[in-house]
């Protein structure tokens, strides 16, 4: 009874509403299904990330006394350096401010990268300049006449 | 012949009403008429970049293997190539500094003020599509200062929170720059910014034939004082023909810069080699750069770089907002005039740092 006599009062708009709602959400639904694939589409799918534990950096004898070269550490560079007492240290070579690349400076006995004027010292720690966090540094073994590079074990 | 075509036309397309509105449409003229011209010289600039942009699309091939090959090539095979290539780089360089003159023009003559609000904030969005088609096509001859602009530039992205990391690879086209980076930079300096660009050159003119030219507040007041001394000129065939003058004029200086001073290619880059030493971005982000080096690494309590970032942002926000800044009524005119004073302070201050600095 009470049913009946209220539906005559407003069932118009309810109906329209009720197929607005239908409407909006099928053409949200359909444009989601259009733009999921399209955003899908622009992110690059994961390369396998080349996880080489252990590289060969470079030959004895190949790095002067307070030199430095960069290596290839799977997909990204390290740099090594043998300092003037002839030690080796291996770091990454990425620039922990703006991802650039960084290079032994013999002169200032640091490493430097010349982007934006960042300095670490030989154990990786930045120590001027706008970098926030310290190179990576790496283990160094020389077993005959090469010299093997590799990540801290447990890191 | 010619009247013929002209009735032909005219039955069709209604022709004189076009020439009609051409020869109706007028230019204020004053003491600062001149500044005017700064957006039309812009838009030349444009043009050329079209132009030269696809001819060197006849050659140029976007892989990390090819790229820096093919416009060695283009320079020193292709017969006039060093002259495109030099004239695309060259004129690049010109549009980026008559947008940003045309825009304190616009700034220091209030042309920005109410009902003109939109018309500003097209032109902004315009400039800072003319600074993304310089940074990705700056990658495009794959050498080593851009390699490193644009690792340093996509890096700064990642220091956002949340959003950084997946737009930094979306940027990239994967963890690192690459060849993947070269064929995205290509694409969007090739069909998505032109298309974007072209699209809003059209709103931005529409803006600005629905309104007319601004008068600065000076003329405005002397002209309402005064209306005697209220001066126009017809824009056809008077403005068109001074403007045609303009850019004919930078056609010569683009031509005389291309010629005696062409654009280097630098060596190639290597994804395994330190950055060079004394090396510096596109003077236009000289002054970013410079802030960069300067801020510490920790601001308070927050990363360096992030609070370089949120600064660079906000500011250019608030570049974008000016004349919602000032108020409908003009109430914080000064404060504005102030602002952009100390903005173009800090930029020359800035660039002047970075030039001479070591």
């Amino acid at each position: 009874m009470n049913v009946a006599a209220r539906e005559p009062a407003e069932p118009r708009p309810g109906r329209r509403t009720f197929l607005q709602m239908l409407l909006g959400a099928g053409l949200l639904g359909s444009l989601a299904s259009f733009f999921y694939p399209v955003l899908r589409y622009m992110i690059p799918p994961a390369s396998a990330e080349l996880n080489s534990d252990e590289v060969v950096a470079g030959k004895i004898g190949e790095l002067k006394l307070n030199s430095g070269k960069i290596f290839r550490f799977g997909s990204r560079p390290g740099i090594i350096v043998r300092n003037a007492v002839g030690e080796y240290k291996a770091l990454s070579a990425t620039c922990t401010h703006l991802d650039c690349i960084v290079q032994y400076r013999g002169d200032l006995r640091r490493i430097w990268c010349a982007c934006h004027n960042g300095m670490y010292d030989l154990s990786g720690r930045n120590i001027s300049g706008p970098p926030p966090r310290p190179l990576e540094a790496y283990d160094v073994n020389v077993r005959g006449d090469e010299i093997f590079v590799s990540r801290h074990k447990g890191s | 012949m010619i009247s013929r075509v002209r009735a032909w036309l005219e039955e069709r397309i209604g022709l004189s009403q076009i020439t009609g509105f051409l020869s109706h449409k007028t230019v204020p003229v004053h003491r600062y008429s001149y500044w005017y011209f700064l957006g039309g010289i812009t838009l030349f600039l444009f043009m050329v970049q079209v132009g030269t942009g696809m001819l060197l699309l006849l050659y140029y091939r976007p892989t990390s293997n090819e790229a820096f090959e093919s416009v060695q090539y283009i320079v020193t095979q292709v017969r006039f190539g060093w002259l495109v290539r030099s004239i695309h780089s060259w004129s690049a360089n010109l549009m980026v500094a008559t947008a940003m003159a045309h825009m304190f023009s616009v700034l220091f003559l209030g042309a920005y003020r109410k009902p003109r609000e939109l018309t500003w904030v097209s032109g902004m969005v315009l400039l800072f599509l003319i600074l993304g088609f310089g940074f990705s096509g700056y990658l495009l001859p794959w050498n080593t200062l851009a390699y490193f602009a644009t690792k340093v530039g996509t890096d700064m992205v990642k220091q956002l929170p949340v959003i950084g990391h997946p737009i930094m690879v979306f940027l990239r086209g994967g963890e690192e720059v690459s060849g993947a980076t070269l064929t995205r930079f290509f694409g969007f300096h090739v069909a998505l910014l032109p298309g974007i660009t072209t699209l809003l050159i059209g709103v931005h003119l529409a803006f600005i034939q629905r309104q007319g030219m601004s008068v600065p507040r000076r003329i405005d007041a002397e002209w309402t004082a005064d209306p005697s001394k209220r001066r126009e000129m017809r824009f056809f065939p008077n403005f068109f023909l001074r403007e045609a003058i303009a850019w004919y004029i930078g056609l010569a200086v683009l031509g005389a810069l291309a010629a005696f001073f062409p654009w280097e290619l630098g060596s190639k880059a290597d994804p395994f080699a330190p950055a060079p030493a004394g090396i510096k971005p596109e003077w236009y982000f000289l002054s970013v750069f410079q802030t960069l080096k300067l801020i510490p690494p920790r601001l308070w309590k927050i990363d360096g770089e992030l609070a370089g970032i949120f600064i660079f942002g906000a500011l250019a926000a608030i570049w974008t907002l000016l004349p919602f800044l000032e108020g409908e009524a003009g109430k914080r005119r000064r404060l504005v005039t102030v602002v952009g004073i100390l903005a173009i302070v800090f930029i020359a201050g800035m660039t002047l740092y970075a030039y001479y600095a070591k």
